[in-house]
């Protein structure tokens, strides 16, 4: 495994008022690892998505993508830089087309910025990939139908493919199999290994069957501190973890 | 609001309105040949490009604008100033049919400059500045009266400057023409925009912003060219409205013009490219039409707007549509007559309420309220208790018939078919 | 210079607590449901007219009670049937609606009281003398403004520091989410507020109608500029609506009341009066004024939009 990070945080902190959230939270994610965050409701994972993606700033500390200063850059110079998302709520244009979305999440990364001279449907390189994707996505039956009209899993499965078409190298998904069935969850995972491939993937999941499944490694985030970093064994093996989390919110 | 994402078909046979609608636009001033039938025709045109621009923003890009009048007078001032250094020459310079992208550079200078500091946000306190921004200019065209030319505005002549092709613009059907041939290229440039990356991610912004952001987007770009294009294209008729009306004063930039785009292109539908074009016509026609014909216009005017923001939403068009795909799915059967009755009630409604507002424009504002009174064709004596009965009665019925009959028949019609389509 | 400061104070401040009545009703909507009444200005309207009309009848004294529960009745209606209903499309249909209503309110108005202005006029009682500075004659009216303002804003401030009914608005004006689910039924909550912003800003028609002109364009007159008091005060924000209603005020007077350019107080410096600039140079400043408070409302909202006093952004 490379040693190489691509995400590197440090000392960074996050105060909402006077309450602070994310409290000096040092993280290190390797490049092409899969590394899962978890931790008990209102730990502060998603807060520490939001940092991360320049949704929020952070109150102190540093970020760092590939080796570049990424804290409290706006969100779509984050993205550029090689960076995407989903959310743990979904988070789609809903007006739009499967087809719509996809290409939408592809504009930018295909080089045609705000272009306003030449049309969008004639891009066939947008068009391939867009259908490439839907594919993979198993959402080529769907392809014309609004993203507001797809089941839940379907839209799941979408927000993660334009997640990944925006053609981003670190990908970070908020509990991407929140709120679904078994069968569901096991699609979704799969389909995740599946568009991910080479990606630096970060997950925040509670599912811990999942979780061991998924993660190279897994972090364990706890009332804003990251309390152990390491493979799925050693914090199987934790006691610490085991004390503060394992051992309390069993699923 | 699903037709208005930016997806299109190539079938060829779709672009039949973009024959039809020009070759209709050319008949009509031989249909309708008087002087003012004419204006009224190359007036629709100017305001068909500027509702279009103003969609550009509203239903486009989702920023609702108080002060879009600020782009369409500021193009039209400028215009104005080089029409008159042409006539000033003796008729030297510019071809006459160029004057409009005089307009239209204007616009987008403007744009970029105020668009700069008002996009940075959307929603409400876009709105507020685009008001304050349109009040400042309203007020300064009141203090700079060398440019803006003080209350009486500034004039220029058509017909003394030279023409590209030789045409003579003292007739207006000629200037008609020439506002049809700006109409067409305004219409199919607004349309294809709507295609570009930059069409497409507008309508991503308006829809989920911070989604736009994670996709690699600006959102603030987004709506900053858009907005400088939409002032482009308000300058565009800004231009085209100095030739035709050989004068522009501070009303050009003042509320009451950014209020009537706004009233129109809501009417007519913003989530459909057609809507400001429906709607852009109507408020002409019905500005200079029915003020005179009744006082009560901006009356009607004002409660249509309001009908349409509570009760449709999607405008005129969206109405029409709506009704359109229900019918195409079928949606008619065996409730056909129900619907019809809706809409013979609601007319009759309609109709009642016409009657009542013209009965009481008639009382409160003539001189001689007991005048014989024209009311519908019928001579009535406004003092009289008889009409205002006979008028609110066909209102109260009229409504009543559609509110508390028409309204729960066709609502047991459908339920009944859905229960039918589940046993 | 100490009399124009010392007169553009006083007269500033009355104009101030003129708007501050205008804009408390709209700031308080706003803060607690987030929609921007457009129409609020109109119901200002309405409060001058209807004071007018029940005063013919009843006299001044009961027509100013009167008027403001009159248009806070309207008020209570419009938001029932009209604004509920768009709520649900969000915060720019509501904003269109109250816009469009604006409209047909001044065409109403026009339609049963005429375009021209109506003889709306202070009682007897009130137009005597009060006090005389620096050769200016002030009415019993002026001090009846003062009195008024400052009774709407203590009052104000009471019924929101010290009642039940404060206590939920306070708790809606900061998380308009959390009334809800204290259990409290927020339709109602809704129209009761909307109401009560009405009927103010009734009560400030009933004065500002005797102290301006009582005609059917007063309302788009003020409207523009009490969105500016609100804006600067920052949205929700009564106190703010207090303070930015006399920075409004007395620099308006002031700039009304003082005449000088400046190519008169700086000397021409060689700069003609044409272009932009040396028009500028030379202007008035009585002629700058009423450009003075949409210059304030567009930097408030490009540099500060939460406005002097607001907690959230517009
Ligand atoms: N914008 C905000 N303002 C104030 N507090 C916030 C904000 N966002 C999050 N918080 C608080 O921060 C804490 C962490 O929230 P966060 O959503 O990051 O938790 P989480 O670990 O993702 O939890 P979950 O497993 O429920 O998703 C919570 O107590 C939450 O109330
Ligand atoms: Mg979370």
């Amino acid at each position: 495994m490379t040693t190489r990070n691509a995400l590197e945080l440090k000392g960074v902190k996050k105060n909402f008022g006077r309450a602070e959230i994310i409290r000096g939270l040092n993280l290190e994610v390797h490049e092409h690892e899969r590394h899962v965050i978890i931790g008990p409701n209102g730990a502060g994972k998603s807060t520490m998505f939001n940092l991360i993606s320049g949704r929020m700033k952070v109150s102190d500390g540093s970020i760092k993508l590939f080796g570049n200063d990424i804290h409290n850059l706006p969100a779509h110079k984050v993205n550029r830089m090689g960076l995407s998302r989903s959310f743990q709520v979904t988070n789609l244009f809903q007006n739009m087309t499967v087809m719509e979305n996809l290409r939408c999440s592809l504009l930018w990364s295909e080089g045609h910025k705000y272009a306003f001279w030449k049309s969008v449907m004639g891009q066939q390189a947008v068009t391939d990939r867009a259908y490439e994707l839907a594919e993979r996505l198993n959402l080529t039956e769907q392809a014309e139908i609004p993203a507001s009209l797809l089941t839940y899993a379907q839209q799941r499965s979408l927000e993660i493919g334009c997640t990944v078409a925006s053609g981003a190298k670190v990908i970070l998904l908020d509990e991407p199999t929140a709120g679904m069935s078994r069968t569901e969850a096991n699609d979704v995972i799969q389909l995740i290994q599946r568009m991910t491939g080479e990606n630096t993937l970060v997950v925040v999941e509670h599912d811990l069957s999942v979780v061991f499944e998924l993660a190279d490694r897994i972090s364990v985030l706890v009332y804003g501190e990251i309390i152990a970093t390491g493979t799925p064994e050693e914090i199987r093996n934790n006691a610490a973890v085991q004390e503060a989390y394992l051992g309390t919110e069993v699923h | 609001m699903a037709t208005n994402t930016a997806a299109g078909s190539t079938n060829l046979l779709k672009l039949w309105p973009w024959v039809v609608v020009p070759l209709v636009a050319i008949v009509l001033p031989f249909l309708f040949d008087s002087g003012h039938a004419i204006n009224l025709l190359s007036h629709m045109g100017v305001a068909i490009i500027f509702a279009l621009s103003y969609n550009m923003l509203l239903g486009n890009t989702g920023l609702l604008s108080f002060g879009h009048a600020v782009y369409y007078g500021l193009g039209a001032y400028v215009a104005m100033h080089l029409l008159r250094s042409i006539n000033d020459a003796g008729g030297e310079g510019l071809p006459i049919e160029l004057l409009p992208l005089v307009g239209a550079g204007a616009g987008l200078f403007f744009g970029i400059i105020f668009g700069t500091f008002s996009v940075r946000r959307a929603g409400v306190v876009f709105a507020m500045i685009t008001l304050g921004l349109g009040a400042l200019v309203h007020s300064s065209s009141l203090m700079f009266t060398d440019f803006f030319g003080g209350e009486a505005g500034l004039f220029g002549y058509r017909d003394e400057a030279p023409s590209l092709f030789g045409v003579d613009y003292a007739p207006s059907r000629n200037v008609y023409f020439l506002v049809v041939a700006w109409a067409m290229i305004a219409a199919i440039l607004i349309y294809l925009l709507k295609k570009t990356p930059l069409g497409w991610m507008a309508n991503a912004v308006r829809d989920n912003p911070e989604r736009a952001q994670f996709v690699g987007y600006d959102p603030t770009i987004v709506r900053f060219i858009q907005f400088a294009l939409s002032a482009m294209f308000a300058g565009l008729a800004g231009g085209l409205f100095v030739i035709t009306d050989e004068i522009v004063n501070d009303e050009a930039v003042n509320a009451l013009t950014s209020g009537a785009v706004l009233l129109g292109t809501y009417i007519g539908g913003i989530g459909y490219f057609i809507g400001p074009i429906v709607g852009g016509t109507l408020v002409t026609f019905l500005e200079s039409s029915l003020s005179a014909y009744t006082e009560a216009w901006v009356l009607y005017f004002g409660l249509m707007f309001i009908a349409i923001v509570m009760f449709a939403p999607m405008g005129l068009v969206g109405i029409v549509h709506t009704q359109y795909l229900n019918w195409k799915a079928g949606g008619w059967k065996g409730n056909t007559g129900a619907r019809l009755y809706i809409l013979l009630t609601g007319l009759v409604g309609i109709f009642g309420l016409v009657c009542v507002i013209e009965l009481a424009y008639h009382y409160f504002r003539s001189w001689d309220p007991s005048a014989p009174f024209a009311l519908m064709g019928v001579t009535v004596d406004a003092t009289n208790a008889l009409p205002w009965l006979v008028s609110f009665g066909i209102a109260i019925i009229g409504f009543g018939l559609m509110l508390f009959h028409g309204n729960p028949m066709l609502k047991r019609k459908l339920g009944a078919k859905s229960d039918g389509g589940k046993a | 210079m100490l009399e124009t400061i010392a007169y553009s104070i006083f007269n500033g401040v009355l104009y101030g607590t003129l708007l501050f009545m205008m804009s408390s009703g709209l700031t308080l909507i706003f803060g607690m449901m987030g929609v921007l009444n457009f129409a609020h200005a109109s119901f200002y309207m309405l409060g001058a007219y209807f004071a007018y009309t029940f005063g013919l009848g009843t006299g001044f004294w009961v027509a100013l009670f009167l008027a403001p529960i009159a248009v806070g009745a309207m008020g209570a209606l419009v938001e029932r049937y009209g604004l509920r209903r768009v709520h649900q499309y969000g915060h720019v249909p509501e904003l269109l609606f109250t816009f469009g209503l604006a409209y047909v309110i001044e065409e109403l108005v026009a339609l049963f009281w005429g375009t021209v202005p109506v003889a709306y006029k202070a009682p007897a009682a009130l137009n005597t003398t009060a006090f005389t500075m620096f050769g200016l004659d002030y009415s019993w009216f002026k001090v009846f403004i003062l009195l008024v303002a400052v009774a709407m804003f203590v009052g104000l401030w009471a019924l929101i520091k010290k009642t039940r009914a404060g206590l939920i608005i306070q708790g809606a004006l900061s998380r308009p989410d959390m009334v809800g689910a204290l259990g409290h039924n927020v339709p109602m909550v809704f129209t009761l507020v909307f109401a009560f912003g009405c009927a103010l800003a009734g009560l400030g028609g009933v004065v500002g109608g005797i102290h301006f002109v009582t005609d059917p364009g007063m309302a788009f007159m003020m409207g523009p500029i009490v969105f500016v008091v609100v804006v600067l005060g920052g949205l929700g924000s009564v106190p703010g609506a207090l303070v930015a209603s006399l920075i409004i005020g007395i620099l308006q007077t002031f700039f009304l009341s003082v005449n000088f350019s400046l190519a008169d107080s700086i000397g021409t410096l060689g700069i003609e009066n044409s272009g932009f600039f040396g028009v500028l140079w030379h202007m008035e400043a009585t002629r700058i004024a009423p450009v003075l408070p949409f210059l304030l409302l567009v930097l408030t909202l490009i540099f500060r939009p939460r406005g002097l006093f607001g907690k959230r952004e517009a």
